[in-house]
């Protein structure tokens, strides 16, 4: 704690709970509260319900669910995958062209995803690569979205991995396959699970590139979110976000619980 | 392709003309040098003399700009670090915090495959050469320091590797673990005759202690090369003079068999001005331990006479700093009863055997620099 004196403290904590509360729980707990809500007309929403849980059980929301999790599950393999390899590779480039390469992966985030979702709707509704309307459409735009920060997470561990792990390695005779399979994943671990783990909540709260491009029988939740709330069915459209909210954080801590095993110091 | 060396062949290194450059700036410039097989080389030199990039560039981590290098008669100068047969500790041992103690020591013969009923016994000896049989089911980070630098031995050693390469290993510890560990490397290289090893270190300690042989290393290049004891007493260059060991340095010029100092006449050991013409500017070596308080009691003795300037006890010893017609003389004299006080007018004498003559063509940033 930099902070030393009692009052001084409690300053900092004051106006740590002034800026989080009203802006970053507060909301989410008003969300909460008006997915088990009948009315909303005063500052709260008001009643107390699970009709909205019950209607959930019984429509199509566990399959927009599915569809959000096996989309973020896929895209944050494959962006993993990508990202791993593109920053291992690009290890061993002149400092000049890592930056062109590190550049071009973070295009599609400074790209508004809107635009990917419009780019990747009309580059591949042509032949001969023809994706538009299929499922593969949707994992592949949240793939594109989401391999930079993966690259991004992975590059800068490769940076602070120490050389003299691989060079020792390699001294002791070990080729270089054997080497990043036995030493330098197992020492990236740590940053690959923070890196899934991000991939797989930003693929879970996507929504407008996939606006763009999701084909009727591959609605990832938060389209269905969108969708009902926008008929004006605000309550159910809570209960719906919760779902995801809670389904989201508990992937995050699963995988908060391998990082934490695997890291070493 | 030829094989790789067998495990416990013997195998010397040599440098032929190796030079490393980054960029324009060279690093290595021109390295001459053989380490017989089973010899302990020490590479001692300042930071930036290039001698952990000789290092680098046997174990396959830099690339010659010219030159080879070969070990066991083989050229690896263009093979890869793993296919060389080496063993190397780093400054920073380096230990995959990610496995145990013994699969730390596996990590090189599952690498190279080795079966996998021959890496039990080798892991446990390894081990037990450097004192760690009890620590396998450690992870490093459980271990201390000195520990630490013990199983990255054992591990460059478990493969068995003709030679053993050993970056400032010791730079990491503290001063009483580092003199324990320099015990144990001697140990080490008597019990394994057949390990060349080649030691960079910038402590002359370490190097007089550990080698058989010291190569010195500065500003990129070999300055001296030779037994500990040859480069202490016979220093052929002024920098392998101040570097191994302390050194008066005295500017001199030469006269027949004796030379000139600041207007006196000092004489020389027999032989000792061969090579250097009369009236030859050259630098005459002294050791502060064989420099004597007092007028020469012999009369073929050389004395100087200066001001004290300042005297620190050293236990043991005093330290006695003087000023010689303007250049410092230091000496180291057995403790003194009674110690002059700067200011004081002193004599100090030296026998003309414990004086090296350094003809000025083989100093630094002489002919020697090219």
């Amino acid at each position: 704690m930099l902070v030393h004196s009692r009052r001084a403290r409690w300053a900092v904590w004051t106006v740590f709970f002034a800026l989080f509360l009203p802006l970053f729980a507060l909301p989410l707990l008003v969300i909460v509260a008006a997915s088990f809500a009948t009315g909303w007309s005063g500052v709260l929403p008001s009643g107390a319900t699970l009709a909205h849980y019950q209607d959930l059980a019984r429509g199509d929301s566990l399959d927009a669910l599915i569809t959000s999790l096996l989309t973020a599950l896929a895209a944050s393999v494959l962006a993993l995958v990508a990202g791993t390899w593109a920053a291992l590779a690009a290890e061993r480039l002149p400092r000049r062209v890592r930056r062109i390469v590190d550049g071009l992966f973070l295009l599609p985030v400074a790209v508004p995803s809107v635009a990917v979702g419009l780019s990747l709707l009309v580059a591949f509704s042509q032949p001969p690569v023809l994706l538009n309307g299929t499922r593969q459409i949707v994992i592949v735009a949240h793939t594109v979205l989401v391999t930079a920060f993966a690259h991004q997470s992975v590059s800068a561990a490769l940076a602070r991995l120490d050389p003299a792990y691989e060079q020792s390695a390699a001294g002791l005779g070990a080729r270089p396959g054997y080497v990043l399979r036995r030493v330098k994943l197992p020492l990236l671990l740590p940053s690959l699970t923070a890196a899934a783990g991000l991939c797989f909540a930003l693929s879970m709260g996507e929504l407008s590139a996939t606006m763009m491009i999701y084909p009727p029988d591959w609605m990832p939740l938060p389209v269905q979110i969108f969708a009902t709330t926008d008929r004006g069915a605000l309550f159910a459209g809570a209960a719906l976000a919760v779902v995801l909210m809670a389904a989201t954080l508990l992937v995050l801590l699963a995988v908060s619980r391998i990082r934490t095993r695997a890291s070493y110091r | 392709m030829p094989p790789a060396p067998q495990a416990d062949t013997p195998a010397g290194i040599r440098f032929d003309g190796v030079s490393v450059a980054h960029g324009r700036n060279v690093v290595l410039d021109g390295l001459d040098l053989t380490v017989e097989p089973g010899e302990a080389m020490a590479l001692l030199g300042p930071s930036g003399s290039g001698k952990t990039t000789a290092l680098r560039a046997v174990a396959g981590f830099v690339r010659p700009v010219s030159g080879r290098v070969l070990i066991g008669g083989r050229d690896v100068t263009d093979l890869p670090p793993y296919r060389r047969g080496i063993g190397m500790v780093v400054q920073q041992y380096a230990l995959f915090p990610h496995m145990k103690v013994a699969e730390n020591v596996a990590f090189g013969l599952r690498a190279q495959k080795v079966p996998r009923a021959g890496i039990g016994p080798r892991v446990t000896e390894a081990l037990e050469m450097t004192g760690m049989a009890g620590y396998a089911d450690r992870h490093p980070r459980e271990l201390s320091g000195g520990q630490q630098q013990r199983v990255a031995i054992a591990r460059a050693l478990a493969i068995r590797p003709g030679v053993l390469l050993l970056d400032e290993p010791l730079s990491a510890l503290d001063t009483r673990l580092r003199s324990g560990m320099l015990a144990e490397l001697a140990r080490l290289h008597r019990e394994l005759p057949d390990v060349s090893i080649l030691y960079v270190t910038h402590d002359q300690v370490e190097a007089l202690t550990l080698a058989d042989r010291i190569a010195v290393l500065d500003r990129a290049r070999l300055r001296d090369c030779g037994t500990p004891q040859d480069l202490y007493r016979r220093p052929r260059t002024e920098f392998t003079a101040s570097f191994v060991g302390t050194a008066n340095l005295l500017p001199v010029t030469v006269a027949g068999g004796t030379v000139r100092f600041a207007g006196r006449t000092l004489p020389l050991p027999a032989g000792g001005a061969a090579g250097a013409a009369d009236g030859a500017a050259a630098t005459l070596c002294v050791r502060p331990h064989l420099v004597g308080l007092g007028e020469s009691p012999t009369g073929d003795g050389a004395t100087l006479r200066g001001t004290v300037t300042e005297i620190q006890w050293r236990g043991a010893t005093h330290r006695l700093y003087a000023d010689v017609a303007g250049h410092r003389v230091l000496a180291d004299v057995r403790e003194l009863r009674e110690t002059p006080v700067p200011g004081d007018d002193i004599a100090l004498h030296f026998a003309p055997d414990d004086a090296v003559l350094i003809p000025a063509g083989l100093t630094d940033g002489g002919a020697a620099d090219g």
